[in-house]
C-alpha cells in the first residue's frame, strides 16, 4: 500500500489558500442531496456537524452520551493556543507552527502543522462571536497566558474552564442547526461498525443504548470525531466512556492506524490513592506558570513540605532545564518526575509523587491573584486530596492524558478508506510524537470549523448525488450481524472475573510496560501477558444483565475487548520503533542524562498499521508514510 | 493508611419508565474515606456482580465535575451534602462508620426515569434547541479584539456560563421547574454584546419550551441555587423573567 499524504505542493505559507482554491466544490443545491454522519460531539465532532449543516448538508451526529454537550472535551482545563501576537512578544503563524513540529519532536507532517497554526486565529474570532467568555484584560481586550513548551504567550483561556466553554459553544451551534433541521440529533447511541460498499465507506451499525436496539445507517460519507485511547490504560485522566471502539472497529474494517505508541503522559495530576481508583484528574498544567516542582534533596526527607528549607529543595526542573525551568513541555516534565521517584526521592504516602508549589507566588502576588487564575483548581485538589494548597503544596504525578495516535488520514483528514474521515484525537494527525499544552482544541477546532466542511466537499464533489444502497444491503446485514453476535458472545460467557477487574489489569501491564518508559524486554513481556489475559477475558468474563435494555457493564466490556487488541499494537508499534521521540521514550536510545536519541535516519516516518486479523495474536502490517522536511531543520530538542 | 468504614445503603431500583420501582438495601464494609461517592458505588457493583447480582445504573462519565452526568439526590439533597460539588467529587471523608445513605434519582416529570438511577435529561437540549445560542455561522466571525467587551460583564457572563447541565436544580425544586438552567444559558449571552441582538426572542422561546417540557414554574423557594455544583445565582431567573414579561408586553 502507497500512502498517499495528499499535501500540497508549493511554500508552507501558500499550501492552504492554494488547496481550497484547487479543491472541488459542491453546488449549494447538491449538498443538501448528500447525508453525512458524524460520530462523536466533542470539538472536532460538534464544531463538524454544525458547520456542515449550516452549508446545507444532512447531518446525522451521533453520541455516547446522554447529551452532546458532555463529549469528553468539556474537562480540558487549560486553553487553546493562536498566534495572534496580541500580547507583541514576538509570536507569529511560524512560530506557532515551529513550536508544535519541534514539541512533536519531528514526527509531523509539516504541511498539516502550518494549517493548523494559521487556522487558530479563526478559531478565536469564531468562538468570541459565539459569546464564549474568554478571559479578559481590563481594557475590555482578550487577555493570554503562557503555557509549557512555548516561550510566547499565546494561549485563551476561560478560567480552568477553557475546553467546557468552547465546547458549549460547538454545542449551542450544534443545536442551532438541529432546530433548523440541518442535523439529525442521536444521543446514547454507540457506533459498533462502519459499513463499507465498493470500498467506499456507506453507514455505521450502532447500538441504542436505551432499548439496546441495533440500528443501520446509510450515508455518503462517515466522520469518526470519537476521541482518544487512553482508557487502554484503565485509569487516565479520560472521562470514564471514553474509548477506541468506534476507531478500533473501523481500523478491523482496513482502516489503518498510526503511531499507536505516541500516549501523552501528562505531568500534573493528583496522584493515586488506592485500588478502588477509578480515575484520575489532571490539574491543568497552567499551574506550572506559577508553580514551582521540587522533591526533597534527601531520600526519606519525612518532615513536613513547609519545613524544608529552600537549600535542601530539589527544584529538579529549573536545574536541569534553566531556560524553560517549570514549563519544558509535558513529555520532559512527566519523565523526570519518574526520574526522581524511581531514585527514591519522591514524596508522599505512596513515594509516588512529586511537590508543586505556590508559597512563592502568592508571596509575591498575593493570595487573591492566585485564587482569580487558579481558584476552581485549587478547590477541586482540595477536594480531592483533603489538603490546602494555599497552605502546603500540591502533590502530583504524570497520569495517561492525551493519545496523539489514531486512525491514519491525509491531509484532507481522510482515512485509507474513501469517504471515512477522523478528526480531533480520533486521528494521528498533527502533534507527532508529542502534542503541546492547549493544542488540542486548537486541534479540534481547526478540524471541526475550518478543515473538514472544506475538504470533505471535495471527496463529495465525485460521490454521485442521491446514491443509495439502502440499509438492506449485504453489507449492512452483515456488519450487523456481526455486532450482534459479539454481543450475544459476551452475555454468554458467563465466567467468574468482573470486566473492571479485567481492564484494571490490562492498564497495569500497559501502564508499566507502554508507559512513560518503554524497553524491548518490556514490551515483549507485555505482548504475551496482553495475549494471555485477552484469552482469558474471553472464556472468564462475566458480563451481567440483558442486551435489550439499558446495560452500562455491556455497553464497557465491548470497550475492554477492543483495549485488548489494541494494547498488543500499541506495545507492537513501540517495539518497532527503535528510537526515543517525543512520549516514546525507549531505555535503550537515550543519552547519558536521560534525554531522548532520535534517530531521523531509520524511523523519520509515520508508522500506520494495516489489520490482518486476530487469533491468539494480533496480525498487523506495517506501512510507513515518510516525513519530509522541506521547511525546518531537525534538531535534537533542547530546553535547557 | 485510614480504616475501612461500613456503610449502609438504599438505593432506587426501576426496571424501566413504565415499571414500579422500589428501594434495595446493601451494606458495603469496604469504604475508605479517599474514595469518591461514584467510586463507592463501583464498589458496590463489583461486589453485586461478584454475587451474580444485577449492578445498579447511575449516570457518571468525567468524574471531575465538569460534564454534568451524575445527578444523585443523596438523602434527599441533590449532589449530597457538601455545597458546590457534583455527586462525583463528594468524598466518603464527609462521611463516617456506620452512615446510612439513601440514593435516589432525580425526581420530575420532565425527567422520566431509564433505568435504576438513570434519567431522561433530553428536555434540557430541546430547551437550548429554540434559542440557547448566537447565531453565527462558521466563518462569519469579526476579529476576536474587534469587539471589547468590559471584564467585569465578561466575568459575570462567566459565572452563569459555568452550568454543568446536571439538572440538580430541577431535583431540589418543589415544582421541579428549570428556571436555573434557562436563566443561566440566557443571562451567560446576554451579558455580551453579540448575544443582545436576540435577547428578547431568545428568552420567549426558551422560557416556552421550559413550559412545554413539563417543568413547574418558579416560585422563589431558592432551593436550585442552594445545590447547583457551581454555585449559580439565581439572579438569572429574576433576568429571565424580566425579559420574558417585557418581550411579552413590547
Amino acid at each position: 500500500m502507497k500512502l498517499d499524504s495528499k499535501a500540497p505542493e508549493g511554500p508552507l505559507e501558500e499550501k492552504w489558500r492554494k488547496h481550497k482554491k484547487e479543491m472541488k466544490l459542491v453546488a449549494p443545491n447538491n449538498k443538501r442531496k448528500y447525508e453525512v454522519i458524524v460520530v462523536g460531539t466533542g470539538l472536532a465532532g460538534g464544531a463538524a456537524a454544525a458547520s456542515m449543516a449550516e452549508l446545507g448538508y444532512n447531518v446525522k451526529s451521533f453520541c455516547i452520551q446522554d447529551s452532546a454537550r458532555r463529549a469528553h472535551s468539556i474537562a480540558a482545563q487549560g486553553g487553546i493556543n493562536a498566534a495572534k501576537n496580541y500580547p507583541n512578544d514576538g509570536d507569529s503563524i511560524w512560530r506557532l507552527f515551529y513550536d508544535t513540529i519541534k514539541g512533536g519532536d519531528y514526527r509531523s507532517r509539516e504541511a498539516n502543522v502550518y494549517r493548523l497554526a494559521e487556522v487558530a486565529n479563526e478559531i478565536i474570532d469564531q468562538a468570541v462571536a459565539q459569546g464564549v467568555p474568554f478571559a479578559r484584560e481590563y481594557g475590555g481586550l482578550l487577555a493570554n497566558r503562557s503555557f509549557g513548551g512555548a516561550q510566547v504567550s499565546r494561549t485563551f483561556y476561560a478560567r480552568g474552564q477553557t475546553g467546557q466553554q468552547l465546547l458549549l459553544g460547538a454545542y449551542q451551534a450544534m443545536m442551532r442547526q438541529v432546530n433548523e433541521g440541518g442535523i439529525e440529533y442521536h444521543p446514547r447511541h454507540e457506533m459498533l461498525d462502519v459499513v463499507i460498499i465498493d470500498g467506499q465507506a456507506r453507514g455505521i451499525i450502532t447500538r441504542d443504548l436505551v432499548s439496546g436496539e441495533l440500528k443501520r445507517w446509510e450515508a455518503d460519507a462517515v466522520v469518526l470525531a470519537t476521541g482518544g485511547y487512553g482508557n487502554v490504560f484503565y485509569l487516565s485522566t479520560n472521562a470514564k466512556n471514553s474509548n477506541v471502539t468506534a476507531a478500533w472497529r473501523a481500523h478491523k474494517k482496513g482502516a489503518l492506524f498510526a503511531n499507536p505508541c505516541y500516549v501523552q503522559v501528562h505531568p500534573t495530576c493528583i496522584p493515586v490513592s488506592g485500588d478502588y481508583q477509578s480515575k484520575l484528574t489532571l490539574m491543568s498544567e497552567s499551574l506550572r506558570n506559577d508553580g514551582r516542582v521540587w522533591v526533597p534533596r534527601k531520600k526519606g526527607d519525612d518532615r513536613h513540605p513547609n519545613d524544608i528549607p529552600d537549600d535542601e529543595r530539589f527544584y529538579y526542573l529549573e536545574e536541569k532545564y534553566p531556560s524553560f525551568g517549570n514549563l519544558v513541555p509535558r513529555d520532559v516534565a512527566s519523565r523526570n518526575a519518574k526520574i526522581v521517584c524511581d531514585e527514591g526521592l519522591g514524596v508522599g504516602p505512596t513515594g509516588l509523587s512529586v511537590y508543586l508549589d505556590f508559597r512563592d507566588v502568592i508571596k509575591r502576588d498575593g493570595k487573591e491573584t492566585v485564587a482569580a487564575k487558579y481558584g476552581n483548581l485549587f478547590d477541586m485538589y482540595e477536594n480531592i486530596a483533603g489538603e490546602n494548597p494555599y497552605e502546603q503544596p500540591m502533590r502530583i504525578y504524570p497520569a495517561v492524558h492525551y493519545t496523539m495516535g489514531g486512525l491514519w488520514v491525509d491531509y484532507n483528514l481522510m482515512t485509507n478508506i474513501p469517504g471515512l474521515f477522523a478528526t480531533g484525537e480520533a486521528n494521528f494527525s498533527d502533534h507527532g510524537a508529542n502534542r503541546l499544552g492547549a493544542s488540542a482544541l486548537m486541534q479540534g477546532l481547526s478540524d471541526g470549523y475550518f478543515v473538514l466542511p472544506a475538504t470533505i466537499g471535495n471527496y463529495l464533489a465525485d460521490v454521485k448525488p442521491g446514491t443509495r444502497y439502502g440499509t438492506d444491503h449485504n453489507a449492512f446485514i452483515e456488519a450487523e450481524k456481526a455486532a450482534q453476535e459479539q454481543i450475544d458472545k459476551l452475555l454468554n460467557i458467563n465466567g467468574k472475573r468482573t470486566i473492571v477487574d479485567f481492564h484494571r489489569t490490562l492498564g497495569k501491564i500497559v501502564w508499566d510496560n507502554i508507559g512513560i518508559a518503554r524497553n524491548k524486554e518490556g514490551l515483549e513481556k507485555a505482548i504475551k501477558e496482553i495475549q494471555e489475559l485477552r484469552e482469558e477475558f474471553w472464556t472468564n468474563v462475566y458480563v451481567p444483565g440483558e442486551k435489550n435494555n439499558y446495560n452500562k457493564y455491556l455497553e464497557f466490556a465491548g470497550r475492554v475487548a477492543d483495549f485488548f487488541e489494541l494494547a498488543e499494537l500499541m506495545a507492537k508499534d513501540a517495539l518497532e520503533r527503535e528510537e526515543s521521540c517525543g512520549c516514546h521514550l525507549r531505555e535503550e536510545y537515550q543519552s547519558e542524562e536521560g534525554e531522548a536519541i532520535r534517530n531521523d535516519e531509520d524511523f523519520s516516518y509515520v508508522a500506520a498499521w494495516e489489520f490482518k486479523g486476530v487469533n491468539g495474536q494480533l496480525q498487523e502490517e506495517l506501512h510507513k508514510e515518510n516525513l519530509e522536511f522541506e521547511f525546518v531543520e531537525l534538531k535534537q530538542r533542547s530546553y535547557k | 493508611m485510614s480504616k475501612d468504614m461500613t456503610i449502609h445503603l438504599k438505593y432506587w431500583k426501576q426496571a424501566g419508565p413504565d415499571v414500579p420501582g422500589y428501594f434495595e438495601e446493601y451494606t458495603l464494609d469496604t469504604v475508605n474515606e479517599h474514595m469518591s461517592f461514584l467510586e463507592m458505588l463501583d464498589v458496590l457493583n463489583e461486589e453485586l456482580q461478584l454475587q451474580g447480582k444485577e449492578p445498579v445504573e447511575f449516570d457518571y462519565d468525567c468524574r471531575e465535575g465538569i460534564c454534568g452526568s451524575c445527578n444523585l439526590v443523596i438523602n434527599g439533597q441533590a449532589h449530597g451534602p457538601k455545597s458546590e460539588v457534583a455527586c462525583c467529587q463528594l468524598h466518603m471523608r464527609n462521611y463516617k462508620d456506620g452512615d446510612k445513605i439513601t440514593i435516589e434519582p432525580p425526581r420530575a416529570a420532565a425527567f422520566p426515569i431509564i433505568k435504576d438511577l438513570v434519567v431522561d435529561r433530553s428536555a434540557f437540549d430541546r430547551i437550548i434547541e429554540v434559542g440557547g445560542y448566537v447565531s453565527v455561522k462558521t466563518g462569519s466571525a469579526q476579529e476576536a479584539n474587534a469587539l471589547p467587551v468590559e471584564k467585569e460583564k465578561s466575568d459575570e457572563a462567566f459565572e452563569y456560563a459555568a452550568c454543568i447541565g446536571c439538572g440538580a436544580c430541577v431535583a431540589a425544586c418543589p415544582n421541579a421547574s428549570a428556571s436555573l438552567f434557562t436563566g443561566a444559558k440566557l443571562a451567560h449571552l446576554n451579558k455580551f454584546p453579540q448575544g443582545e441582538v436576540e435577547r428578547s426572542n431568545r428568552a420567549v422561546a426558551m422560557v416556552d419550551q421550559m413550559k412545554e417540557e413539563g417543568f413547574g414554574d418558579c416560585s422563589n423557594f431558592a432551593e436550585c441555587e442552594a445545590v447547583c455544583p457551581k454555585g449559580i445565582s439565581i439572579s438569572a431567573i429574576a433576568e429571565m423573567r424580566r425579559d420574558y414579561m417585557k418581550a411579552l408586553v413590547s
